[in-house]
């Protein structure tokens, strides 16, 4: 059985979702989604030892396409949709912490 | 070791010698015509946000699909690499950057297309391969304000051409021990990249980037804390950045301080690492599978297609001029880089001295158009010089001449006016001279080693100059150490 999910994991979970939440929201969400993972835990009593993986509910693979150019947009009306725009890229707000 | 810890080992007397352990990442773009989930095109250097769609932009209603050529770049570099093709799923790897217009990377995480291989290097040690899987790069940000940097920029601006390319990520094990074998091993990745023909690999331009996890530890002890070293945006820059952060780990724990595990930045104008971010904000990507992917699993025919597409690597390559010239695989290290290996075990098989061939091939012949010379005329002018025929100089004018124009070589020596001498006349000219420079000659035979290292200048200029420069040096040094024992 998985451990019961705390309050600092909701927080960390909030923080990396750049959600501010206040302590009554903290208090509100944990015990909400322990409820979820509570139902969670009775898939995982289940014995699945025979019943393969399953990674897409899809049952297809290899869809895949040619390596053929097709037209992009026009960049005018795509930065046109933007915010805020500066030499024909995208201006956007410093960012801090994360990067890939 | 490294340079700074083994010397710190042996000049600090009682200090234990350090260790240094590197791990490579490197992240290479695959030379596709389109992007890994749209048709917009694949390519460096474009207007900025021309080569964008509902696809690459993250508009919603918009769904990914996976380019074929992509996948199968990917499975022939992972076979080259000696890896195993695996059934593979992708993930979304999320995070709050404005590089990616999704807020998520589409990347394979518990099952990537490539598993377990390795990557021999030039002086035969393997580095083991950990993974190396398929995912698409994010678009590029442009710092503005601050100093440029970061952390301090007031704002960005995002270019997303980039965004959605493909890319493998191949992760290697920590198994490199000098920062030397770090860049002999991003050269031979790049060199395996370009022979498969799945990558550009420049790094200049970023189609390859090295991450280098760099640690320190004494001999036989646990892995220390490693750092993660970025921008490292050449083979000198790799070197440089490995060797300085060593230097600073090894001074932080002589100093009772300890590593911190973080990721640094490379600034090669000032030649040190700098604190980009700390592990303490530790990455949480959250990964997941990604729902409008379904999974890649290919067929024995199409692996078996991939594999035929295989050509023969670099390391194979150095074994063969390794063999027939009788040196070691580092020793043909060089032709193979030069895609002379092909000429090379031409001309050796034509009959060639294999020695002078190499020779040739590694200090004359880093040039233009030197790959389409006929073997058979290379075998020539090598047997030419190795009869006495021309010298080591007159070899080299006539073989440049034979890149430049193509020819046999003894037409053109015979142009040049290049005339053998023989080994009888060269004697007598030797004798002569020795008879005209009595004085010379008895400082040479009775002086001392300095004094008969100038002298053998003097003789040897000397001859030259009767023979019109037709005389082989070598042999003319044989012939005075002769004349002087006998
Ligand atoms: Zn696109």
């Amino acid at each position: 059985m998985p451990q019961k999910i705390t309050r600092d994991d909701v927080a960390h979970v909030a923080d990396l979702a750049r959600l501010a939440l206040s302590d009554d929201e903290l208090e509100q969400f944990t015990g909400q989604l322990a409820a979820v993972l509570d139902h969670a835990a009775d898939v995982e009593a289940l014995d699945v030892a025979d019943v393969p993986p399953t990674s897409h509910p899809v049952p297809l693979e290899n869809v895949l396409r040619d390596d053929v150019v097709t037209p992009s947009l026009d960049r005018a009306e795509v930065l046109a949709q933007a915010p805020a725009v500066e030499d024909d890229r995208f201006r956007v707000p410093p960012s801090l912490g994360q990067e890939p | 070791m490294t340079e700074s810890g083994s010397r710190r080992g042996a000049d600090e007397g009682g200090t234990k010698q350090w260790e240094l352990v590197v791990g490579l990442e490197v992240h290479c773009e695959l030379a596709t015509a389109t992007k890994l989930f749209c048709g917009c095109p694949n390519q460096f250097g474009a207007e900025p946000n021309t080569n964008v769609c509902p696809v690459c932009l993250g508009l919603p209603g918009s769904l990914p699909v996976l380019n074929r050529q992509a996948v199968e770049f990917a499975m022939r570099l992972g076979r080259a690499l000696h890896c195993t093709v695996e059934p593979s799923t992708f993930a979304r790897k999320n995070y709050f950057y404005p590089d990616m217009p999704k807020d998520y990377q589409v990347s394979q995480y518990d099952q990537p297309i490539n598993a377990e291989g390795h990557l021999d290097l030039p002086s035969g040690q393997r580095i083991g391969i950990e993974r190396a899987h398929l995912e698409e790069d994010t678009g590029k940000s442009t710092h503005v304000g601050g100093g440029g940097r970061i952390h301090e920029a007031g704002h960005s601006l995002v270019d997303y051409n980039r965004a959605g390319v493909p890319l493998v990520e191949i992760v290697g094990r920590p198994d490199l021990r000098s920062s030397e074998d770090a860049k002999a091993y991003a050269a031979e990745l790049r060199a395996i990249l370009l022979a498969t023909g799945v990558s550009d690999a420049k790094m200049e331009e970023g189609s390859m980037r090295v991450d280098a996890n760099v640690s320190v530890r004494h001999p036989g002890e646990e892995f220390g804390t490693r750092c993660e070293i970025k921008n490292l945006n050449s083979l000198r820059s790799l070197g440089r950045a490995i060797d300085y952060e060593a230097r600073r780990q090894i001074d932080l724990i002589e100093a009772g301080e300890r590593v911190i595990q973080q990721t640094r930045h490379w600034d090669e104008a000032d030649g040190r690492t700098h604190t980009l971010r700390s592990k303490e904000e530790a990455y949480d990507y959250r990964y997941f599978p990604e729902p409008d992917l379904v999974p890649v699993v290919p067929s024995a025919e199409w692996l078996a297609e991939v594999e035929a597409s295989v050509p023969t690597l670099p390391a194979e390559r150095r074994e063969a001029v390794a063999e027939a010239a009788g040196v070691t695989p580092a020793d043909a290290a060089l032709v193979v880089e030069r895609g002379l290996d092909g000429l090379v075990l031409a001309a050796i098989a034509a009959g060639a001295d294999p020695l002078r061939v190499l020779t040739h091939a590694d200090h004359n012949l880093a040039v233009e158009g030197a790959d389409a010379l006929d073997p058979r005329a290379l075998a020539e002018l090598v047997t030419m010089e190795a009869d006495g025929a021309l010298t080591a100089t007159q070899a080299k004018t006539v073989l440049a001449e034979m890149v430049a124009g193509g020819g046999s070589p003894a037409e053109i020596a015979g142009a040049k006016g290049f005339e053998a001498v023989s080994a009888d006349a060269l004697g007598d000219v030797v004798d002569g001279i020795i008879a005209a420079n009595a004085d010379e000659w008895d400082r040479y035979v009775n002086g001392d080693d300095k004094t008969r290292g100038k002298l053998t200048g003097f003789f040897v200029g000397q001859v030259m100059r009767a023979t019109q420069g037709n005389a082989d040096g070598k042999a003319v040094t044989a012939l005075l150490e002769q004349r002087r024992g006998g």
